[in-house]
């Protein structure tokens, strides 16, 4: 048999495609957010690896004028009291819901030097930032509304963060868990949002107190907020299927 | 260029098929920033249970006037699968620009744009255009010529959805990122908002959709295996 010493074009771009694919392996066993393993997560690591890198920091979305403000639906859970629920917090929100969420609390914990529980009040002695955004569901839709809120960034400064924190991880009163990266933790529009259009969180749209993360898509903005927690490590905690990153 | 053509025609039917199941999550369209359930629509495709989107509760208005926006909650579970369908859209679109630069790049160094696809001064003559119309409505097609001679009707074909209407399915689609259109806000202005971007994206898909099918039909006119074989081992 006659081996074939020439090197063709198409051989080259075989072992041109061979050596890009041994590239992006190592990729997949890095601590970084997203799940790998999963083709379809490569992607949105692609997605949120390269927008981190090149767009540029912190820049502000657009914000609208007091008269832009549109019908807004609220899909999703519109009331965690339900009992159509199986959340085990849902018997505490229908508690807490009674008398105006007066004994409602957030809870501060993990990675930071002073862990602890915030009242609404607590909350509302912060300084306040009102912002006119829209929200873009994955599903295609778009509203805009008014929120009032205290800059997430605040709160983990009064807190102190502790040098190892990396994530920041909300678990809601219907049972949903997500976690955001400190870059949008720290964004200045990433508020704990208490006020919607002039007036308190109404509960379809996350009462009393809900997230909005202006930079990514409408289900990172978690709504019934119960407990943060800063952890160090990533754990992917959202419903499966659905991409931990969602700035596109 | 053959193999970036392959590529981008892969990734052109993968991201047909997720941006139809992201279509049939929400089949309506708008025009401006703001469109959804509680706002009229442009129109509306009879795709998925979504269709009609029933199932809200009584609308609460936000201000105390007659024309205040409201707020409604939703009752039913939708047909949703955008999980993956989002994702594989996000892949494919990946593949599609990224083979996409080099396809141009490659296209401009290499003059194939110049001397195959652009066409040339002296072709823009009404008389030659209406030639090649009647010859297109005659059915007649000049068999494959085993090489880029191409027509005119199929050079401004090219030069459409090359120059034109995929660098607009792009831009359209990252003009729907949050994190792009905050960095780069003039992307909303251009477009005229959110949605007409969404609705634009949507009508340069069907563009290309139809390119495809006329693509393929010449194909076979002017002698598919011919045609494959140059495209795939060039001989």
């Amino acid at each position: 048999m006659k081996e074939n010493k020439i090197f063709t074009r198409r051989q080259a771009i075989a072992t041109g495609l061979t050596a890009i694919g041994g590239l992006l392996l190592p990729g997949c066993s890095k601590p970084l957010p997203p799940t790998y393993g999963k083709i379809l997560r490569m992607a949105d690591l692609l997605t949120y690896t390269s927008q981190r890198a090149l767009l540029p920091d912190q820049s502000l979305v657009k914000e609208y004028h007091y008269g832009d403000i549109t019908s807004f639906p609220a899909t999703g859970t519109t009331n965690p009291a339900d009992n159509k629920l199986r959340s085990n917090s849902s018997e505490e929100y229908g508690r807490l819901q009674k008398d105006a969420f007066a004994k409602w609390h957030l809870s501060i914990e993990g990675q930071v030097a002073r862990p602890g529980k915030y009242s609404i009040a607590d909350i509302q002695k912060f300084p306040s930032r009102t912002q006119i955004t829209r929200h873009t569901c994955e599903e295609g839709w778009t509203a805009i509304a008014q929120w009032t809120g205290l800059p997430l960034g605040h709160l983990l400064e009064s807190v102190g963060i502790l040098p190892s924190a990396r994530f920041v991880n909300f678990y809601a009163y219907d049972g949903w868990k997500d976690s955001i990266d400190l870059f949008d933790a720290f964004h200045p529009q990433t508020i704990l949002a208490y006020g919607m259009n002039g007036r308190s969180l109404a509960i379809p749209h996350g009462a009393p107190v809900r997230l909005r993360v202006e930079t990514q898509v409408g289900y990172k903005s978690m709504k019934y907020l119960k407990r943060i927690v800063v952890t160090d490590e990533f754990s992917e905690m959202l419903t499966p299927g659905f991409s931990w990153y969602a700035g596109i | 260029m053959k193999i970036s053509h392959w590529i981008i025609t892969l990734s052109f039917l993968f991201l047909t098929y997720s941006g139809y199941e992201i279509l049939m999550v929400h089949p309506r369209l708008y025009w401006g920033e703001v469109g959804n359930d509680l706002t009229p629509a442009l129109f509306e495709l009879p795709i998925s249970r979504n269709y009609k989107h029933g199932g809200w509760d009584e609308s609460v208005p936000f201000f105390d006037n007659a024309e205040s926006p409201v707020s409604s909650s939703r009752t039913i579970n939708i047909f949703n699968e955008n999980g993956w369908g989002r994702s594989l859209h996000f892949i494919s679109a990946w593949f599609l620009v990224i083979t996409g630069l080099i396809y141009l790049i490659t296209g401009i160094v290499s003059s194939h744009f110049r001397n195959h696809i652009w066409l040339k001064l002296k072709e823009f003559s009404p008389r030659l255009f209406l030639q090649d119309i009647s010859a297109h409505f005659r059915m007649q097609v000049d068999p494959a010529t085993n090489g880029p001679q191409y027509g005119l009707l199929q050079k401004t074909a090219y030069t459409f959805v090359i120059f034109i209407v995929l660098p607009l399915v792009v831009i359209t689609g990252l003009t729907m990122s949050p994190a792009i259109t905050a960095a780069y806000p003039f992307l909303l202005d251009i477009m005229g908002g959110f949605q007409s971007a969404r609705t634009i994206h949507f009508f340069a898909s069907v563009i290309l959709e139809i390119f495809l099918f006329v693509h393929l039909f010449m194909i076979y006119k002017s002698g598919f295996k011919k045609n494959i074989r140059f495209m795939t081992l060039g001989k």
